[in-house]
């Protein structure tokens, strides 16, 4: 049994990184991830954490010196969002293509411009093409758990890819719930270092990070594509035996009330807490919604999404971010689609782009997914660009 | 001072293996070799995207004989600085040996460490890690096909400062930026220039480096044979040349104490060192008296730093 206390999501992760033993950590200052690199320079300056902290001068050399700390076997943290992840960008795709394990925190926050520190996705989405296994989490127990559960993921021989957690930037890094903190001792034996990869060693010299001309560039992003399939494999066996361990179940997805729901509102983060607590007022109502929200972003957990949907007559995807020009206008959207369409099912979807910059969502914008679900389940043209939810037109 | 080492003090290892894919007569190649020579196979290697990464180990071929890693173009000196730090605590931990030297060595281009990298270097400089950043200097971005850089000189043609009606090569009207003075000004406590045509004195100055904890810098010529338009056989000669004429003053810097390692007790005109080199070919008398006006400020300068004249005038 851990100990249950009250923390800020980016001080539960903060407890958390300093449990697995992180060897090296580096970030710069950016709100509002700023608290978890404050907590955990505290944890090295009393000497309660055994690390190389480096005090970086950007989120480009951040991610460097993670690479080079985990190039010479080093378990290696870092955190960011919004302006940093994108500064950040470039090396993601390389560390995954490098095949070296880390673990990054994502502190959602909005993308510029206009210049802007609140919460949504736009950052976090950004970087699903980077080969990252990524989770996002809803609670700062789950925000906690996952950095716990990203070092096992990542360094499994089997998958050997940096993870990305997430949580909502100042809804849940800022907001204090109680979150039990475990031992060092139990959260290492959870996650123990293995050293499984291959370091810069002089005495077994290798080159990492060559050329990969023609001959070779495709089979390095085939190897890619399989380590992400076996992530989710792994992902499954993780949470189980995380389960056994600590007493919290995860899973890929969670669904709330889908056996018998007509309408579904499919979503990512904390905000699907909101969306649950409105479902158990509608269904009071006699309403048959349901709710699914997506915790394992990449890789995309397509079959479960689609089996837990498949009975669904009309699917509202909520994206908080988006996609100007794209067919959807949200990332999660066109993921949903395709994890339908690939199995043939017939489950009609709409989007909802809701809650950008920080645009405070309530209980009232549930309702007005709600609303315009039940509108369109029957109809037979359905709308072709997002619903926008909460703007002014 | 020490014996003055030759060249039967370096050691016969050869850990940058023959077969790489860098041109006949690359300044760059013979600095790695001599680098490599004096670091030993106990060296982690760092490059960012440069002529030397690209040629050097295109997959499955490596021709280096010390662990290397490459991973972008402007953060070589960070990747080094996060190899340091995770060397560092994994002694503490014990899983590497507490008594194990491993020296980390961070080896880029002009483009890669005056331009593109120099934030990342700044880091590493500021912060005081453990780590040996080595510029090879080319003056051009050559691996891209010879663009102008940072610390292109004066008056060269480049493919992005082509000689035309209005442009007349490389526009700066001025020394370049000053790579040792920057890592100077970071408190550093060695810096030093080197030429592989004195690979004695890049030998030692490698060595010297490497036995100081903190963060050093060595800025290397590197003649370049297809850039600067010089024939293969040419490019020491060049290096030479360049220390001859003043274009170029071996020395270094230690503890705020300033040695130039080549002294040149008569110098020769730049017009020796700039008629070698195709890139140099367009300039006019005038043009030439300029680079030559630059190169005189600068002896003055080093001169003033040393307290003496070890940097002599042009022979007349």
């Amino acid at each position: 049994m851990g100990k249950v206390v009250p923390l800020g999501g980016n001080y539960a992760v903060a407890y958390a990184v300093k449990a697995c033993d992180v060897d090296v950590m580096t970030a710069y200052p950016i709100s509002p991830q700023t608290t978890i690199v404050e907590r955990l320079s505290e944890f090295v300056a009393n000497g309660e954490l055994d690390a190389e902290f480096l005090h970086v001068e950007s989120e480009h050399t951040a991610l460097s010196v993670a690479i080079g700390a985990a190039a010479v076997g080093a378990r290696a943290y870092s955190a960011t969002c919004s302006q940093g992840l994108a500064l950040m960008n470039e090396l993601l795709y390389i560390m995954s293509a490098m095949r070296l394990p880390m673990v990054l925190t994502i502190v959602n926050r909005a993308l510029s411009a206009p210049i802007n520190i609140w919460n949504d996705h736009s950052d976090f989405m950004s970087v699903q093409d980077a080969g990252w296994v990524m989770m996002m989490s809803a609670s700062n127990q789950e925000a906690y758990d996952e950095v716990i559960i990203g070092y096992r993921i990542a360094e499994d021989p089997r998958v050997l890819l940096p993870v990305i957690t997430s949580m909502d930037g100042y809804i849940q890094s800022h907001v204090v719930e109680p979150v039990e903190v475990e031992s060092d001792e139990d959260v290492l034996s959870f996650a123990p270092k293995r050293r499984t990869w291959y370091v810069l060693d002089p005495d077994k010299p290798v080159a990492m990070g060559s050329v990969g001309d023609p001959n070779y560039y495709y089979e390095f992003k085939r190897q890619q594509w399989e380590a992400m399939k076996e992530a989710r494999q792994v992902f499954d066996e993780v949470v189980v035996d995380f389960a056994k361990k600590f007493g919290r179940r995860y899973s890929a997805i969670e669904t709330y009330m889908l056996d018998d729901a007509e309408v579904a509102i499919v979503g990512m983060g904390s905000f699907m807490g909101t969306i649950k607590a409105y479902v158990d007022r509608a269904r009071k109502e006699g309403i048959k919604v349901g709710a699914l929200r997506v915790k394992l972003y990449r890789p995309f957990p397509a079959d479960d999404v689609a089996k837990a949907l498949s009975n669904v007559k009309l699917v509202g995807v909520m994206d908080r971010a988006l996609v100007p020009g794209s067919p959807t206008g949200g990332h999660l959207h066109s993921d949903v689609i395709a994890a339908i369409k690939q199995r043939g099912l017939d489950v009609r979807t709409i989007g909802f782009i809701a809650g950008l910059g920080g645009r405070l969502l309530t209980m009232d914008n549930v309702k007005q997914m709600v609303s315009a679900l039940i509108k369109y389940k029957d109809a037979r043209e359905l709308p072709k660009e997002p619903i926008f939810i909460g703007v002014r037109e | 001072m020490s014996k003055p080492i030759t060249v039967w003090d370096l050691p016969r290892d050869e850990l940058l293996a023959p077969g790489h894919r860098m041109c006949q007569g690359c300044g760059a190649a013979i600095a790695f070799r001599h680098i490599l020579k004096a670091a030993g196979k106990d060296t982690i290697v760092v490059m960012p995207t440069c002529c030397g990464e690209i040629t050097s180990t295109v997959y499955p071929d490596n021709a280096w004989r010390v662990p290397w890693i490459h991973v972008a173009f402007e953060n070589a000196a960070a990747v080094a600085s996060g190899i340091r730090a995770g060397i560092e605590v994994l002694k503490r931990k014990g899983v590497i040996p507490k008594d194990r030297q491993i020296n980390v060595v961070a080896i880029g281009g002009d483009g890669g460490t005056f331009d593109i990298g120099l934030q990342a270097l700044s880091g590493t400089l500021e912060r005081g890690d453990d780590v040996l950043y080595i510029c090879y200097d080319n003056e051009a971005y050559m691996n891209t096909g010879i663009q102008r850089s940072g610390s292109t000189p004066m008056g060269a043609w480049t493919t992005t400062t082509p000689v035309g009606k209005i442009w007349r090569g490389e526009w700066r009207p001025k020394k370049r930026k000053d790579l040792v003075a920057i890592a100077i000004a970071h408190n550093v406590p060695y810096a030093a220039t080197a030429n592989p045509a004195f690979p004695l004195d890049l030998y030692a100055k490698v060595k010297k480096a490497l036995s100081i904890r903190g963060p050093k810098l060595i800025h290397v010529l590197s003649p370049c044979v297809p850039g600067w338009r010089i024939e293969p056989d040419k490019s020491v000669a060049v290096g030479k040349l360049a220390v001859l004429t003043g274009m170029w003053i071996n020395y270094e810097y230690e503890n705020g104490v300033y040695r130039v390692t080549t002294p040149v007790p008569k110098r020769k005109p730049v017009r020796e060192y700039l008629r070698l080199q195709g890139r140099f070919r367009h300039l006019s008398e005038e043009e030439i008296k300029k680079i030559q006006q630059l190169v005189d400020a600068e002896v003055e300068r080093i001169n003033k730093l040393i307290g003496k004249e070890v940097i002599g005038p042009v022979e007349g």
